[in-house]
């Protein structure tokens, strides 16, 4: 399945300003697969990734949280509100 | 209440829309964009969200307060795009029947907002070489 995953922030920035990226990903994946499936596509993004979170669907998700081809996906770097 | 806003935030209103006779105590916070951090010097902040799932964040932060203090009404408004010095950046509002919940329940808005909340800013120094603020950097 592929699946839209959201970018913000130093994300957009270290991907050329793109809103949204494709992944694709093995039926019934997790999170923990989204992850390691975009440090093997994007290696620049290897360090950012190692301190972001995932939402899945507007929530903060596990790394064993499902993914399914309907779920709102985003990458949240750091957060620096206030 | 919670709001994101591309709007100039006015805190009287905000502070106005919070008070109630049944609370003693209003206690606000104010953000407000710094010139600057350490050596560098902030000329403007550009402030991005999720606004979905921000709106999420700060409704669940709204509630939690709620659940452990006794609230009157509590505000939370962030503003989003290009900011200069000085202007404001987020308001928090609480009323609370006496001044140590209003002030506990403010803290704990703020700082939740602050960990929580999928805001961003970018920091735009006088040469331009802007960067965005994920803290934690190595």
């Amino acid at each position: 399945m592929t699946v839209t995953v959201q970018l913000f922030a130093g994300f957009r920035e270290l991907l050329d300003g793109r809103e949204t990226i494709p992944v694709e990903l093995p039926t019934s994946a997790c999170v923990a697969d989204l992850l390691q499936q975009l440090r093997e596509q994007h290696p620049c993004c290897r360090p950012l990734l190692d301190r972001s979170r995932v939402a899945v669907n507007q929530e903060f998700a596990e790394s064993s949280a499902r993914i399914d081809a309907h779920s709102e996906i985003a990458l949240i770097p750091p957060v620096s509100g206030g | 209440m919670v709001t994101l806003t591309p709007h100039p935030i006015d805190f009287t209103a905000v502070t106005e829309s919070v008070r109630s006779p049944h609370c003693g105590a209003v206690c606000l916070f104010l953000g407000t964009v710094r010139d600057r951090t350490g050596e560098d010097v902030t000329v403007f902040l550009d402030y991005e969200t999720y606004a979905p799932m921000a709106e999420k964040q700060l409704t669940a932060i709204e509630a939690e307060a709620r659940s452990r203090w006794p609230i009157g009404e509590l505000a939370i408004v962030h503003r989003i795009g290009r900011l200069a010095v000085g202007e404001i950046s987020v308001a928090v509002a609480v009323s609370s029947p006496h001044r140590t919940d209003a002030f506990a329940a403010c803290r704990f808005a703020i700082d939740a907002t602050k960990e929580m909340v999928p805001i961003w800013k970018k920091d735009i120094p006088p040469d331009g070489a802007s960067t965005w603020v994920h803290p934690g950097s190595p």
